[in-house]
Parts: structure tokens; C-alpha cells; sequence
């Protein structure tokens, strides 16, 4: 089942490949240290070296590195064990130096793969490369009818460029890439993969072909789209849109577009560079990155558990199902989350209550898992509780209700409110024959036939004992009785 | 009391140790030479009143006991390529001109932190691209040294402020900076003592960069002692470079023993071009003798690529500096021209902030890095540098020390050499392979052209070994017994 | 070097240059490149172009904020700075 676009001349496919930008997480930039919070007063994060002064010189964050390599790691990738820093030159008052120090020839990170679970099949995407790059400041355009204003506080904050061949062949597998990728990068700990904020940026370049058609057409680059939506909608739209221009007899021009969110279209963008000549040649202020094997190996030793293979391992070990172990390690926080959980309490269980009860609420109050109101421990406790026959599921809720609004330890809610299930045989017939006798006319009728009555003095039952008792058994001894 | 202008620094590091005279005296008379030699136009900025502060807090600290070492209370002048914090700083340029660095280089607090007092900033080629210091946006510097013709006289450059400061005797030592050659031909051409440590022996932060991969600072003093005295206080590892290299210094100036007995000293056949003017070849051989008398023995080497070292110079120097110069675009400091749009106001600012001699290197810099041209011309170069550093490394095999002349000329007179800027860059055909290699050089007065100009030779010795530098330097200067005086100071100009 | 292509190298290097400067740049640059060209006549296929003269392993940072925050460091050498005080560069609007 791929993706065809319908056009008047035949059937078209589109060829889609991702280069995202990765803010690498560290405290300090790439060659300088000035700090890389996000939303910083401006120009207040700017050191002498990103305001590129006279006679600043660049220093590497050896923490960054440590961090291409372990993405590239994570990624399946060959990482390079000699790597060489290059400066990219071009003018744009965002980009103090005059040139962006990259890395072009020689990247840090050679060919990967990522693969994507796909409705339809798995699908290996390949990674063309990975290299490490400063960012650029930012210009502010709004403050005054004449002037565009600079803020420097991003320039040379670290980012991974992390390019995909052009292996992509629908919007939905591009926005399934991007989420798998930030997921990984997540988990390995290299990107907080904040689309917000701008910790992760996609660029697409799209072409399309007839379905069939060897080699690659036009493609165009549209630009800096923020969100996994954005990017399956921009792409849709531009793969339309050249269907329409091939299908009119006219040809695709190579350029930048922007995707314009509220009107759901690109748009062509003014290049900021006419001639693209970006005259790489090595930085002479740095000497070339050189790795020994050791190094390497030692971050793949301590790279962590990544996705598909935890989710097999909670498949495995916990017996949950593929979908909700797809979903619970969908994010590191939440996979942690609930694995600590689940390792004090029951898994099946403790998976049901994260996906359904725990997820509404954090929902609902516009939570992430790190910010829930309610600890793994405590999750853990409340779910051991049901496990163990102490409350009921229904009682558990309301406890839960309890532990959102107000906090606490489930054990001692329980205790302090009384909650315990009622589970004494002697308890539940006492009251099934005290609501049968106050009840004649149902006893009656179940005994006349009407077995749905049963539910009826389930609903007494649980009215009567506080939803304390003990629903099973309840169902069981009624049944008993009432026969 | 001794004339506070005719000290050297090994003397006046003795004077004021004795007590002889004060920091302050010395600063006070070195000022006043500065006032008495604006003619030469060496100083961009004159800093009499920082120099007075810290010639003070100098005497302080002897008073005290507490004297700092051998820089303590000498009075310097700092090239204006180097960052002084507070005090303007312009690397000769228009397009700098009222820049106050917020920071202090490496080199100059290093120099600082030595006690050593700084008297200005020196004159010099703008953006340290040129040899004669005739590219300065502040005017030419003019050649303390003359001759009976009485037109005036190049430095040399780029460092042409610093080494016309020194040997005018307006300070007592200098900093220089050296690319291709300019510390080493303006110390020639004014009969001084220049010297470029290896690469990466001295920090470059702070430095305003022309060629970051050829860039070094080095001491223009008027005997070999001084400069050893003085790259001890420059010298050292900085983290904030990271082309600066963690070498142990050793104490430069111990390293003058007096004696290189069996020392093989290497005299490079292809130096000997056609070229190469009767009296400075006489003048080199003088030199050979000289050391072959002291004990060392010459030994004919080749080093094949040598002609091809300066084409290869201005394709690498130039692309590093069409990169370095990019910054200066108007936006965070230094000149601005308004424009209409963003790439008129770049296009407008760089125009007129930079001289034709900048804007020429830019343009031949970026022209072969473009597109099409990169591998055909920067990649050659590099290769021909790999080749060049290799013939240096096979030659080195055999030889402690290289031999050489400085420059293929004495100082011309201003306005001469201006019509083809090739002819300007073949005053650094000596000096630039030496650059390329990254290797530590020096150049010191050997003798006077017929017009009674001076004329340098030129020591190459192996990476980090600036010793065998000096030791072989202390030598042949005590040898070539050079002790003439530029015009200047004898009254006549 | 002909006229074009010194336009074409003066707009990649952002300085302005006009009539007559355009011919002496192509002049000057002519005979730059037809000295340069020289090194032709050296054969280069199997040598490893210089990265640097150094020869030791590039030296790195710790992972710090040790730099950074003091806004008027940054801000004191530049020209035009906003007239409602913030703490901004400045340039001619740039349309995107």
C-alpha cells in the first residue's frame, strides 16, 4: 500500500529525504562557553567568541563529541575516526564570523540505518551522515519598521546535522522517521528533541517521479519546519504542487520554500546566499578531530537500551501487547516510567493504568511525564494494591482521584479512608441475604428467569458495602444465593 | 647616568636591578623620543599615561622587593594587531579604527603580567598584508635609516611601526607579528634583531587574524639576548588557542653559550637565485665564514620546492584571511556605511574600510576557494606545503641550523615597488618558507648594502628548538660585529 | 581573470568595487594567477595536502558555562544600537 499521487499523465511517487538539526544537550556551546539555555535574555548568553571579535579563537566542547558519536551509535552508524572541521563562509548578520564552522568532506558520523514500523511492513531508512555544526544567532524582524535586530545568544550553540538518503516515500513514513529519530535521540540523551523550542528542525527536500521512473528529478528544500505535522503536511502539499507544475508542462525549479502552517502551503523563499558558493576549506584555528577505537567503544558500552528493543523486552518479559509496548516506549521518560513501576507492582496492570488512567490526566492538565503529580513509586504501590486483592480497580480510581488532587501514599489513603475490599465470604453473604430479604420482589424475578436482574443487586451490592466488596466474589456468592 | 634611549634590554634589566634608574625615568625618556619622532609616524597610538602607571607600579615592586623578572619596568611598543584592553586597537585599518577591545591577548598580558610597560601601539600594514608598511590606513611609516640620497625609506612590514620603534630607539624592545615575513624583513631592513618562534609557541588569541595557520608573534629587539630574554615572557601554552602547543620553555637566554663547535650549519643551494644581488651574497658567505671560524661546519643542502614557496604563500594566506576579514562587516564593531539594504550597507562598509591591498588579497582568496577553483589552487598549495615541510624535514637530518639572507634587497624608498604588487611580494622570498614550515627564524643585522643600508641574515633551526636559534644567533652577531647607526639617530634626518 | 568574474568574486566578498578599480583588480589578479600558475610544474597526485603543521591531538573543553553574560561586553563596540534601549544588534531590515 504506497503512496501514489493520482495525476492526469499516470501514477507519481515522491522521493523524500530529512536533514534534521539536532541541538546538541549540553550546558556549554560547541567552541565556546557561553551557556545554551533557551530563552534567555537577549545577547546575554554571548561570549567574545560567538560575537566573533577580533582575534577569538574556537575551542572544542568535548562533551559534544562524546555525543555525535554516541547518536551516531544509536544510529547504526560507521562513526569516522578522523573527522575534519570546515567553514562554511557566506554573510548573513545572524552568522557573526562571517562563516559557519561545519563539517563537510570529512563528518564525524558516515551511513546508518533507521528503521521505521510501518502499518504495512518494517522499512529501513538509510542515514546518510552525521556532523556536528554551530547554529547561528537570530534575527528578529518585528521591533522596528527599518531595522532587523540580532540576538547571538544561539550562535555557535552545538547542533547535529543528520542527513537521510532520499529513501522516504510518503509523508507518513517522513513524519515517522522524524518521530523514531527524535525518540532515539531522547533515549540516547544527546538531543532533548524539543521542537518548541527549536532543539529540533527538519529541512525536507522533495522531488516525485513517475512510479517507476529511474533517477531523480528536481528537488526543492523547504526549510525549518517545526513540528511532525507540519512536515507531513508541507510535504503533501508540495508533492501536489509539483504534480501540478510537471502535469501544466512546466518544470520544477530547484530552490528554498518555506511552509506556511496557517494556509497549508509553500512557499518559494528569497535566497539568502544568490550564489551558493560556500568555499569549504578545513578551519585553520583547529586541528582535525582525531578518535582512537578505544574511545568509541567505551561510549558503545553505555549506550542505552534503545526502542525497538525494549519494546520487544517488554513484549517478552511482561507479556504486554504490541501495542501498548509500542506506546509505552514511545518516549525514555515514559518507558522508565513505567518500567519502575511495573517492577513493584504487576506489568499488565501497571501498563493499563499508565496508558489509560495516568495519560488522561496528564493530558488533561497539559502534563509531560516528568512534571506527573503522581511518583512511579506511588503509580507502583496503587497498582500492587489492585494486584494484590486489597482494593478494588474501582476503589483504585477513586483513590487515584485522591492522589492527583492531593497527593499522597496510596497504602495510607487506603488505611485512612477505610478503603480495603471487603473479601470476608462470611461479610459478603451477610449483606447479599440482608439485600435479598429487603428485596424480595427481584429475588423473585431472577428466580423466575430474569437473570439480568443479577446486575441490579451487583449495583446494591456495591452501594451498600461502599463499592468495597469484593466484585467477583460478589458475582459468585450472588449467583449462589439467588439460585 | 647612562643615555636612558641607548639601552639594551639585557642593560637596562642590569640598570634598574642596580637601581641605576627608575622605571619611570626610563618610560619618561622613551615618551619623549616618541614626541621628538612623530616625523616616522610609528605609533598609531602613544600611551604615555598607561606607561607612566605601570612604570610606577614597576618601581613599586622593586621598592618592594618584589620585582617581577627580566620584562619588569622595560619599556615596550605592541603592534597595533594585538588586542590591548581599553586602548584602541586597529591592525592598521580604517575599518577598525576607534575599536576598544573589552580584552587584553595572551601575549601582551603575558607581557603585562611580566611587568613590562607598554609605550603604544605600532604602525603597520593594515591587516598585516604588506612588506613595507605602505598599506597603513594611519600613513607610511618612515625608516629610521637613510640614505645620502635623503628620500625616505620603507621599513619594511608589516611590523614597520615596531621595527622603526626600535630601531629609532623610541622603545626598547617590540612586539612584532610574523605571517610571511613580517618581523624578520622589517627587522632587516631596520638593522635590527626580529624573530618568529614556531608555530604554535605563542598564543594567537587576541591576535587579530590574518592567516590563522601561519600567524605568530615574536619579540624586535635590537641584540639576540634581548629577543631570547623577551619570548620567555611571550611564550606559552594557552587553552583559549587551540593551534597553541603545550611545549616546555626552556630559558631562552642561557641558551646563548658562545660556542657551536660541530654544529653543522645548512646554506640551501636554491636560496642562490639568479636573482640574488652581488653584496648580499657576499654578505651571506661573510656569515658562513664567520660561523665556520667558530667552530660549525657548513654543509651544502637542497630544498628543492623553495621557489614555489611564495606562490604558494599568496594562495594560502590570502584564503585564510578572505575568511578571517569576513567579520569585519559593520554589524557588532568597528566602521560602518550605511546602506539601503543589508548586503549594500556590507558592500558600502567594506569598501571603504578596507585599502587596496586588503581588498585585493580578499578577492584573490576567495577566488580560489570558489567553486571550480578550490582543489586547482588551495589544495595544490597545500600540497606544496606538505612538500615544502618535507624538504625542511629531510634537510634537518643533516643540519642543526640553515643559513640564509633575510631579504633580497636593503630598504627602498617610499613609493618605489608600487606598480606591481608581485614585485612587493618578492620581499619575503627568503623569509616565506620558513612561515609555511612553521618553523622558528630569526634575522639580525649583518651588514650594510653600498648605500649604507642595513642587510640581514637569516637563521632556520627545527620545531621548538629556539635555542639552537639563539645560540647560533648570539654567535654570528657577536661576530658580524654590526654597530652602525641608522641616520636618524645620528642627527641627519 | 576578466571583468565578470572580478563582480562575481567582489559580490561573494561583499566589498563594492566600480569602473575603474574593476579594470586594475582584473589586471592585478591576471598577473597574480599567471605567477601562481607555476606550480603546475610540480607534480602533486600522491602527496597529502597539509592540515596542519602541528602534530598533536586537537586539545578540548569541558563541558562549563565559564563565559557568556555580560551583555554590555558584547554590546559596547556596536554601531547603531536600538533607540528603545534593548539589548540588540542592529542592521538594515533584512527581508526573508
Amino acid at each position: 500500500m504506497s503512496y501514489v499521487l493520482e495525476g492526469k499523465t499516470g501514477e507519481w511517487e515522491v522521493v523524500i529525504g530529512l536533514e534534521v538539526h539536532a541541538q546538541i544537550t549540553s550546558k556549554a556551546k560547541l567552541f565556546s562557553g557561553a551557556a545554551t539555555n533557551f530563552g534567555a535574555a537577549p545577547n546575554s548568553q554571548v561570549s567574545l567568541v560567538d560575537a566573533a571579535m577580533p582575534g577569538m579563537l574556537p575551542v572544542i566542547n568535548e562533551i559534544c563529541i562524546e555525543k555525535a558519536v554516541r547518536t551516531g551509535l544509536g544510529l547504526n552508524a560507521e562513526v569516522n575516526l578522523h573527522s575534519v572541521f570546515e567553514r562554511k563562509n557566506y554573510f548573513y548578520p545572524d552568522l557573526p564570523q562571517g562563516y559557519q564552522i561545519s563539517q563537510f568532506q570529512k563528518p564525524i558520523v558516515g551511513e546508518g540505518i533507521l528503521t521505521l514500523n510501518m502499518p504495512e511492513g518494517q522499512r529501513q531508512i538509510g542515514i546518510e551522515r552525521l556532523h556536528m555544526e554551530q547554529d547561528a544567532g537570530k534575527s528578529i524582524h518585528d521591533q522596528d519598521p527599518k531595522l532587523t535586530y540580532i540576538d547571538l545568544n544561539r550562535s555557535g550553540v552545538a547542533l547535529m546535522e543528520i542527513v537521510s538518503k532520499p529513501d522516504l516515500r510518503s509523508p507518513a513514513e517522513a513524519g515517522e522517521y522524524l518521530r523514531k529519530l527524535r525518540v532515539i535521540l531522547r533515549y540516547l540523551g544527546t538531543c532533548d528533541g524539543n521542537m518548541e523550542q527549536g532543539s529540533l528542525r527538519c529541512d525536507a527536500n522533495v522531488s516525485i517521479r513517475l512510479t517507476g521512473e529511474e533517477g531523480l528529478r528536481t528537488r526543492t528544500e523547504i526549510k525549518n519546519i517545526n513540528s511532525v505535522r507540519f512536515v507531513m503536511a508541507a510535504i503533501e502539499y508540495e508533492a501536489r504542487r509539483q504534480l501540478d507544475v510537471y502535469e501544466n508542462g512546466r518544470e520544477v525549479i530547484q530552490e528554498t520554500r518555506l511552509y506556511d502552517s496557517d494556509n497549508d502551503e509553500t512557499r518559494s523563499m528569497r535566497s539568502k546566499e544568490e550564489a551558493h558558493d560556500y568555499r569549504y576549506f578545513p578551519d585553520p584555528d583547529l586541528l582535525p578531530v582525531i578518535l582512537k577505537q578505544e574511545f568509541v567503544d567505551s561510549i558503545k558500552a553505555t549506550l542505552p537500551e534503545l526502542p525497538d528493543k525494549k519494546k520487544d523486552r517488554f513484549i517478552g518479559e511482561f507479556g504486554l501487547s504490541v501495542e501498548d509496548a509500542t506506546t509505552l516506549v514511545s518516549d525514555i521518560d515514559i518507558a522508565n516510567f513505567f518500567e519502575s513501576a511495573a517492577k513493584i507492582s504487576e506489568p499488565k496492570l501497571a501498563a493499563n493504568w499508565v496508558i489509560h488512567e495516568l495519560f488522561a490526566i496528564l493530558k488533561r492538565d497539559g502534563l509531560t511525564i516528568k512534571e506527573s503529580p503522581v511518583s512511579w513509586e506511588n503509580l507502583g504501590k496503587l497498582v500492587s494494591l489492585i494486584a494484590n486483592g486489597t482494593i478494588s480497580g474501582r476503589i483504585a480510581k477513586d483513590v487515584f482521584e485522591i492522589m492527583i488532587s492531593e497527593g499522597g501514599d496510596p497504602s495510607q489513603i487506603v488505611e485512612e479512608k477505610g478503603l480495603k475490599q471487603i473479601s470476608s465470604t462470611d461479610e459478603i453473604e451477610k449483606m447479599i441475604d440482608e439485600l435479598i430479604e429487603a428485596n424480595p420482589t427481584q429475588a423473585q424475578q431472577y428466580q423466575d428467569g430474569n437473570l439480568k436482574v443479577a446486575g441490579w443487586f451487583v449495583g446494591q451490592m456495591m452501594k451498600v458495602s461502599n463499592g468495597k466488596a469484593n466484585p467477583q466474589m460478589v458475582n459468585e456468592l450472588l449467583q449462589k444465593k439467588l439460585s | 647616568m647612562a643615555n636612558l634611549n641607548n639601552l639594551t634590554l639585557a642593560e637596562a634589566r642590569d640598570g634598574l636591578s642596580r637601581g641605576d634608574y627608575t622605571a619611570v625615568e626610563l618610560a619618561e625618556a622613551h615618551i619623549r623620543a616618541i614626541e621628538d619622532a612623530s616625523r616616522l609616524n610609528t605609533f598609531i597610538t602613544v600611551t604615555s599615561e598607561i606607561a607612566l602607571e605601570r612604570a610606577k607600579a614597576s618601581d613599586i615592586r622593586r621598592e618592594n622587593k618584589e620585582a617581577l623578572g627580566s620584562m619588569d619596568g622595560i619599556p615596550i611598543a605592541v603592534k597595533d594587531l594585538f588586542c590591548t584592553e581599553g586602548v584602541q586597537t586597529t591592525a592598521g585599518s580604517h575599518i577598525l579604527e576607534g575599536f576598544t577591545p573589552t580584552y587584553e591577548s595572551t601575549v601582551t598580558q603575558n607581557l603585562r603580567d611580566a611587568g613590562a610597560v607598554m609605550l603604544g601601539k605600532t604602525n603597520m600594514d593594515e591587516f598585516a598584508m604588506g612588506s613595507a608598511n605602505i598599506t597603513s590606513y594611519f600613513g607610511t611609516v618612515k625608516n629610521p635609516w637613510s640614505a645620502d640620497d635623503g628620500k625616505d625609506r620603507v621599513p619594511g612590514g608589516s611590523s614597520g611601526g615596531s621595527a622603526a620603534a626600535v630601531s629609532g630607539h623610541l622603545a626598547i624592545a617590540a612586539i612584532g607579528s610574523d605571517t610571511g615575513g613580517s618581523i624578520r624583513q622589517p627587522a632587516s631592513f631596520a638593522g635590527i634583531v626580529g624573530m618568529k618562534p614556531t608555530y604554535g609557541r605563542c598564543s594567537r588569541w587576541g591576535m587579530v587574524a590574518f592567516a590563522s595557520s601561519l600567524d605568530q608573534a615574536g619579540p624586535m629587539t635590537r641584540t639576540v639576548r634581548d629577543a631570547a630574554i623577551m619570548l620567555n615572557d611571550m611564550a606559552g601554552f594557552d587553552m583559549k588557542d587551540s593551534t597553541s602547543v603545550a611545549q616546555n620553555i626552556p630559558d631562552f637566554e642561557s641558551a646563548i653559550t658562545g660556542s657551536i663547535k660541530g654544529l653543522r650549519v645548512g646554506i640551501p643551494a636554491e636560496y642562490r637565485s639568479d636573482g640574488l644581488s652581488d653584496e648580499l651574497s657576499k654578505l651571506w658567505m661573510r656569515g658562513v665564514e664567520l660561523l665556520k671560524e667558530a667552530g660549525a661546519e657548513p654543509v651544502e643542502i637542497s630544498l628543492p620546492h623553495t621557489k614555489y614557496a611564495l606562490p604558494t604563500y599568496y594562495i594560502v594566506a590570502p584564503a585564510e584571511a578572505s575568511s578571517n576579514l569576513a567579520r569585519y562587516d559593520g554589524v557588532r564593531y568597528g566602521l560602518r556605511v550605511p546602506g539601503d539594504s543589508l548586503d549594500e550597507m556590507y558592500e558600502n562598509t567594506r569598501a571603504a574600510g578596507f585599502g587596496e591591498e586588503v581588498r585585493r588579497r580578499i578577492m584573490i582568496g576567495t577566488y580560489v576557494l570558489s567553486a571550480g577553483y578550490y582543489d586547482a589552487y588551495y589544495v595544490k598549495a597545500m600540497k606544496l606545503r606538505t612538500l615544502i615541510l618535507s624538504d625542511f624535514k629531510r634537510a634537518f637530518e643533516g643540519v642543526d641550523i640553515m643559513l640564509t639572507p633575510t631579504a633580497p634587497n636593503s630598504a627602498f624608498p617610499i613609493g618605489e615597488l608600487m606598480d606591481d604588487p608581485i614585485q612587493m611580494y618578492l620581499n619575503d622570498i627568503f623569509t616565506v618558507p620558513a612561515s609555511l614550515a612553521g618553523l622558528p627564524a630569526i634575522s639580525l643585522p649583518a651588514g650594510l648594502s653600498d648605500e649604507g643600508l642595513p642587510l640581514g641574515l637569516h637563521l632556520i633551526s627545527k620545531p621548538f628548538d629556539e635555542e639552537t636559534l639563539f645560540r647560533v644567533g648570539g654567535v654570528l652577531e657577536s661576530s658580524l660585529e654590526f654597530n652602525a647607526e641608522p641616520s636618524f639617530l645620528r642627527g641627519l634626518s | 581573470m576578466d571583468k565578470t568574474t572580478v563582480k562575481d568574486i567582489a559580490k561573494l566578498a561583499r566589498i563594492k568595487i566600480t569602473g575603474d578599480e574593476v579594470e586594475r583588480l582584473a589586471d592585478d589578479l591576471t598577473n597574480i594567477f599567471d605567477w601562481i600558475e607555476q606550480l603546475k610544474e610540480v607534480d602533486t597526485d600522491n602527496i597529502e595536502p597539509m592540515t596542519s603543521v602541528i602534530d598533536m591531538v586537537m586539545p578540548s573543553r569541558i563541558d562549563e558555562v565559564n563565559d557568556g553574560n555580560d551583555v554590555d561586553r558584547v554590546l559596547q563596540n556596536a554601531p547603531n544600537r536600538p533607540a528603545d534601549g534593548q539589548n540588540f544588534y542592529t542592521v538594515p531590515k533584512v527581508i526573508e
